[in-house]
């Protein structure tokens, strides 16, 4: 094997496309996404919750699927897709995820909130639940401790419209 | 987290080249980040292999899957060959963590993560598998997630994996490629039990990486059923898993698969319950005679009895419903 290189306090650069915009940014190997979220560029909608892949608070979008930005290396983005809380809205318009929260009262305290809305963003993206309890399972990697569960699938549901809701609600493609 | 350094390969080669004792693969990293944040895993470097061509899942000539050991587990359980051809582990896949998790995930990744025993994760306290020869405290303490089959007194850890007790049943293959070049491991080899060398979970050497795991043709889809037993409803390590699958000729079990997940230190798979249900009729009776033969040599720690229990339960609760069908849960 080679000599284990020493750690690279300088940090290497990388380039991503955040919220629209690319950004060329230097990085510490062991900086997990979050900690560049939050501590580097100030985008502090994304939560530290647990910070270890249990509560979901951190969920940001990478090339359009939800993942834990605590358990994800910023230096392993490099080229990716990042949507973050603050990436949602389009020309001053609201994405109809977060307008959905807002309708329905989906959050108490809203800390777990930014997770949730990119986690149900995610959740859309992947066309997999059509049915009221596939959205609660589908919904499970994000904690809510208000336990503000069924506004939160209230909303989810509103955006994604279900097989099995009534017909004047939109049916869903098989 | 300690500070390392880093690097991606563009090739199994490099990247089995650069392994050495202070070195770690990462791809998902969804255990080996949390492992590393609690100070358990400190390595000098990482070796990214996200960039190495693994990704893909391909139909084999002997009518199986090669899946490679970069598919996320999302991937790999909502792939339509998996859904069609091998439901058992598309639901066993979907049982186990969270949809970000598995989005982030990887096969490979899936085999390697470590256990979930609470006294692992506490650097504060001894652990045979952290630290070997420190003593093992859940033995005598908290122990009511802990094994119930294949102990030792050095460790009562259980392998935390869902995907596996699939794996397991389908009986898959690992490939692996080393320094040395490739080799294929039966997945039965793959895990351990713990005996007195608790700290090694499987049979890798330290340069050799997972590069696919293939699935033989059979895959019981007609008749197979993942069942989870767990603390919450959604997003926990199982308590008791059964992978269920049978072949059936009318209600003739010709062929049947049977393994357990939250009991052991591996996938507990006994071969002979397995010969022995062959050749029945598909009837509660056989199930229960099945059940009591799997769990015959069940030890209970102080917190865990209720586990065989359990396991004898779903036992006959994952035949039954695989018997009928019980593809969906």
């Amino acid at each position: 094997m080679s000599a284990t290189p020493q750690p690279d306090f300088a940090g290497h650069a990388i380039s991503l496309t955040l919220n629209g915009e690319i950004r060329q940014l230097t990085v510490q190997p062991w900086t997990t996404l979050l900690d560049l979220l939050r501590e580097q560029l100030d985008l502090v909608g994304t939560k530290k919750g647990c910070d270890h892949g249990q509560c979901g608070a951190c969920t940001v979008l990478r090339d359009g699927k939800r993942i834990n930005a605590c358990l994800t290396l910023a230096i392993m983005c490099d080229g990716a897709k990042l949507t973050t809380i603050e990436g949602l809205a389009q020309e001053g318009q609201l994405h109809p995820m977060q307008q959905a929260f807002i309708k329905h009262d989906a959050f108490q305290c809203g800390y777990c909130t930014p997770g949730q809305i990119c986690s149900a963003v995610g959740l859309a993206n992947e066309g997999r639940a059509t049915t009221d309890d596939e959205i609660k399972e589908l919904m499970s990697g994000n904690l809510c401790r208000c336990g503000a569960y069924s506004n939160i699938r209230a909303a989810v549901q509103e955006v994604i419209p279900l097989l099995d809701a009534a017909p004047n609600q939109g049916g869903r493609r098989p | 987290m300690n500070p390392f350094s880093y690097s991606k390969p563009t090739d199994v080669s490099q990247a089995v080249n650069l392994a050495g004792p202070a070195t770690r693969f990462i791809a998902g990293g969804t255990n080996l980040l949390d492992l590393m944040k609690e100070n358990i895993a400190r390595p000098e470097h990482l070796i990214d292999i996200t960039g190495l061509p693994l990704t893909d899942i391909q139909e084999t000539a002997s009518g199986g899957l090669m899946i490679g050991a970069l598919v996320s587990n999302a991937d790999l359980a909502w792939h339509p060959l998996i859904e069609s051809r091998y439901p058992l582990l598309s639901q066993a896949v979907l049982a186990g963590a969270s949809p970000q998790l598995r989005n982030m995930a990887s096969t490979g990744g899936n085999l390697l993560q470590r256990t979930r025993c609470y006294y692992f994760y506490d650097s504060t306290v001894p652990c045979n598998k952290r630290e070997p020869g420190t003593g093992c405290p859940a033995k005598d303490g908290l122990n009511r997630i802990h094994a119930i089959l294949g102990a030792s007194e050095d460790c009562v850890a259980t392998h935390p994996s869902d995907m596996c007790v699939a794996l397991a049943a389908l009986e898959a293959v690992v490939h692996v490629q080393g320094r040395a070049g490739k080799r294929q491991i039966e997945f039965a080899d793959f895990h351990r039990l713990p005996g007195n060398t608790p700290e090694r979970d499987n049979q890798l050497a330290e340069d050799e990486l997972i590069t696919a795991v293939e699935l033989p043709a059979a895959g019981f889809a007609a008749h197979s059923h993942y069942l989870k037993i767990r603390d919450r409803a959604s997003y926990a390590f199982a308590l008791i898993s059964v992978a269920a699958a049978l072949e059936l000729d009318g209600e003739i079990i010709r062929d049947v698969r049977l393994t357990l997940g939250g009991v052991a230190h591996k996938p507990w798979r006994d071969k002979a319950v397995e010969t022995s249900l062959k050749g029945q009729a598909v009837s509660r009776e056989a199930f229960v005679g099945a059940a009591d033969a799997m769990l015959r040599d069940a030890q209970p720690l102080e917190h865990n009895a209720f586990k065989i229990k359990l396991a004898r339960r779903a036992i006959v609760r994952a035949l039954s419903d695989a018997a009928t069908g019980g593809t969906r849960p």
